[in-house]
């Protein structure tokens, strides 16, 4: 089947967190989950998709990583204590950590998909999907990318205001 | 010369490049645009657009002041505004802006119902977007004031190919992670030639009502350190303040309550 040769075919559920508004502590919230199922034993992986403002690679002080090509795609960067949690991220692709992506839709979309299907997470029992502020392209092309997998459910972050 | 020769080559494709965008052109009436953004989402951008707006109109009340909420997905200005309801049509089919504390407003938070959600890909938001800034009847604005949305895309470019910008304030907590954005954000109003007025360092201390402590919760001075990297002034500094969220929440902006 179209799972079994996929780079997704490994992952067995995928959370998305999402808020719509802006800055109540997605990225924060999908780390320290990510840590936590990490710290139950579980195989993790975060897929950053928030393009414009991606924040996990500096919340794990990986900011200067970079990532390298192996058959099956993009190799994750590996993170946390023993380092064994997979991060992708567009900060892993800037030249610069301040270098602005000032992308309209559809280029988004198209990295996205890649993310999607050419990073090479392995054998994973949680990804969990950041995604930027907004219901726009990026939670649109993610949602879709990810249809044909075990898309587990999202959690929504918000607070009280 | 090869040089010259380069040259000509780079106006050339910069030309054939900008023949599928839009034609900059003032909004009639508006003499001048402000847009508030700021790269990270949460850190105030609604909040500083609508006081700025009211504080420009405080400060001179021969001034005509608009505001524009430009965040399609999550339009925080008519709570903030006090507003409902949609708009009007002129007879020459424009939209007219709801007013209130003397200061025409328009947004996406007029057309929809408040718990819709707007899940558009970039190709619509910029037709909106082009919609909220020309199908309205602004009348004669001495300062449109903007309120963008978070991230640097496709409304943030539609908005500074549209209309000629007088200036941007970037609002920024001192968090990390929200400079770092904020940076972004200026470096994308640098690509644009969009000047960039100064920041405004949000959310800098809060005083606990009781004992009068002051705690840094996001960091401290970090918007200074960073305007001090860019070349940018400090426009403004403003506190975790519980009175600020109250009045926003109730629609009486702290600038007038």
């Amino acid at each position: 089947t179209l799972a079994e040769r996929t780079n997704l075919a490994g992952v067995r559920h995928i959370l998305l967190v999402l808020s719509g508004k802006g800055g109540v502590g997605k990225s924060t919230l999908s780390t320290e989950l990510a840590l936590a199922l990490q710290n139950a034993g579980k195989r993790v992986g975060i897929l950053d998709v928030d393009l414009c403002g991606p924040s996990i690679p500096r919340m794990l002080k990986v900011q200067d990583s970079a990532v390298h090509q192996c058959d099956s795609g993009w190799v994750p960067v590996f993170v946390g204590q023993d380092k064994a949690i997979a991060l992708m991220s567009i900060g892993f692709l800037l030249e610069r950590p301040d270098e602005a992506v000032v992308w309209r839709g559809p280029k988004k979309n198209a990295l996205i998909k890649q993310f999607v299907t050419d990073v090479a997470w392995g054998d994973l029992d949680f990804l969990i999907v950041d995604t930027p502020p907004g219901t726009s392209d990026e939670h649109i092309s993610t949602v879709e990318a990810l249809r044909p997998y075990q898309l587990l459910g999202a959690i929504l972050v918000t607070t009280p205001q | 010369s090869s040089s010259s020769g380069d040259e000509a080559l780079r106006d050339k494709r910069a030309r054939i490049l900008s023949r599928g965008l839009p034609k900059q052109k003032p909004i009639e009436g508006v003499k001048q645009v402000v847009v508030v953004a700021s790269g990270k989402g949460g850190v105030g951008k609604s909040t500083t657009a609508v006081n700025i707006a009211l504080a420009l109109a405080a400060n001179d009340s021969t001034k005509e002041v608009g505001l524009l909420d430009a965040d399609i997905y999550g339009p925080s200005i008519p709570k903030m505004m006090n507003l409902k309801g949609n708009p009007e049509l002129t007879p020459k089919n424009l939209m007219r802006p709801l007013k209130n504390y003397g200061i025409a407003c328009m947004s996406m938070g007029f057309l929809i119902e408040e718990t819709a959600p707007v899940v558009w890909r970039g190709l619509m938001v910029m037709s909106a977007v082009e919609k909220l800034l020309r199908q309205v009847d602004w009348g004669q604005l001495d300062y449109l004031v903007i309120d963008m949305p978070p991230g640097t895309g496709d409304v943030q470019l539609s908005v500074s190919q549209n209309i000629p910008i007088a200036g941007a304030v970037i609002v920024s907590t001192p968090q990390d992670v929200a400079l770092l954005d904020a940076h972004k954000g200026a470096e994308m109003f640098r690509k644009v030639h969009v000047p960039v007025l100064g920041l405004v360092q949000n959310m800098s201390v809060f005083q606990c009502p009781k004992c009068k402590h002051e705690t840094h919760i996001f960091g401290s001075d970090g918007v200074r350190d960073l305007a001090k990297t860019l070349g940018l002034d400090i426009l403004g500094d403003v506190p975790l303040h519980v009175n600020i969220r109250e009045t926003c929440d109730s629609g009486q902006p702290v600038v007038i309550s």
